[in-house]
């Protein structure tokens, strides 16, 4: 009678101090003004989950483009509407598809590894022989990679849509034939710079922050053996992907829910 | 030294690249000129009903656009739509009294804007002044109910 109930205490006790532990370690980690030390460690990482990111995050855009336009097509010609395309594949690139996919992607190709990297690092004790010459781990190790992957993901996104377009247009006015004007001007009519653009990219911005957050949390806080380690970064792609498709929904109900 | 330099190069136009990217969006996508905003004057007419026109819709002359609408509210006096609109100031002082604002559609399921077309007044519109003559929307459920009673009856 006693155990269940005490059992689901413990695991509240347990998910809350994590909780916690993960909001200390976010506070402790991104605060304070990085050294011109820090300066290189932080461009090592943007080498790293950025550049290194940004072919699997425009090839898929290019492919979602294309698909985007291809499926658009054949619902808009039956309307007669496919002048429409260029708005559809835009505004649906904007507002959802390209945080979206780009955090999902970012998650599996960035967060998995700096969750593998850190964990090993742990399970190796090079966080612990930093601490004992001094070296604070947390300036050291996590913040660069923190504000590596905040500032990559808004990047990384508008490269995603950029792209995507592009292959909407490639497949709508290449292939089938949509006039190239009102591809365009139909875009422009109904895309907002503030309400559509800005609020993706302040999307990918909470998704960027959420994902390294989960990714070096996990990295940082994990049981330091190799099962540990690979419990962590698949908890890591989970946790984020979760993450991010919950946060799109409350996001997109905050920033678009009292549009049309 | 080599590896940093070629590192720095490759974030620098990894950043370029979003920098680009977004004016790209801002440009191209959204339409947004670069250039200092122009001067327009304002017009205001009063509809019985506007259907879909929102605050941003454009305002069209002969089928180019010559501005667009910057207010939609409702007029408490009257109890109908007062719509403002800002127009190119090359036109102020061109558009005769006796002008026409009526609200269509752009194909058959497009946006709504303001077409104005103009009349044979001496007298010309200046700024803030009210265009008399309105066209109201046309609602798609009406003409059907229209229609339909038209046909039970026959």
């Amino acid at each position: 009678m006693m155990r269940p109930i005490a059992s689901l205490g413990r695991s509240t006790l347990d998910a809350l101090s994590a909780l916690g532990r993960a909001a200390m370690f976010l506070a402790q980690s991104a605060v304070g003004i990085p050294s011109r030390e820090g300066w290189h460690l932080w461009l090592r990482q943007m080498h790293f989950i950025g550049v290194m990111s940004l072919a699997i995050v425009l090839v898929s855009g290019l492919f979602i483009g294309m698909v985007l336009g291809l499926q658009g097509y054949t619902i808009l010609v039956g309307f007669g509407a496919e002048d429409a395309l260029g708005q559809m594949v835009a505004l649906s690139l904007l507002r959802e598809l390209a945080p979206v996919v780009a955090a999902l992607l970012f998650a599996g190709r960035a967060g998995s590894a700096l969750t593998a990297e850190i964990g090993l690092m742990k399970a190796t004790e090079q966080l612990t022989s930093m601490e004992m010459i001094g070296v604070d781990p947390l300036r050291r190790i996590v913040a660069p990679r923190l504000w590596a992957g905040f500032i990559s993901m808004p990047l990384l996104t508008v490269g995603f849509s950029v792209v995507g377009i592009w292959g909407g247009y490639l497949v709508g006015v290449q292939w089938l034939g949509v006039f190239d004007g009102s591809y365009w001007s139909n875009m422009q009519s109904s895309v907002a710079f503030v309400d559509d653009i800005l609020n993706g990219m302040l999307k990918s911005v909470v998704f960027g922050l959420v994902v390294t957050w989960i990714a070096v949390f996990q990295g940082y806080d994990l049981i330091p053996t190799s099962e540990g380690i690979s419990r962590a970064t698949t908890r890591t792609v989970v946790y984020s992907s979760l993450a991010v498709l919950g946060l799109d929904f409350v996001l997109t109900a905050l920033m678009f829910g009292e549009l049309g | 030294m080599k590896r940093s330099k070629m590192m720095e190069f490759g974030v620098g136009l990894f950043v370029l690249a979003g920098i680009l990217g977004m004016v790209f969006l801002g440009l191209r996508v959204s339409g947004i000129s670069l250039g200092v905003p122009q001067d327009t004057f304002t017009l205001q007419a009063n509809f019985a009903n506007i259907g879909g026109l929102k605050s941003g819709s454009r305002v069209a002359m002969a089928g180019v656009t010559i501005g667009r609408v910057s207010d939609v509210a409702l007029d408490t006096e009257w109890l109908d739509a007062r719509v403002t609109m800002e127009l190119d100031e090359d036109l102020e002082g061109k558009i005769s009294r006796d002008s026409t604002a009526s609200i269509l559609t752009s194909g058959l399921l497009g946006e709504q804007y303001v077409g104005l077309s103009v009349g044979g007044d001496p007298e010309m519109l200046e700024e803030g002044d009210t265009i008399r003559d309105t066209q109201q929307a046309l609602v798609l459920e009406q003409l059907i109910q229209q229609f339909v009673s038209n046909m039970t009856n026959d």
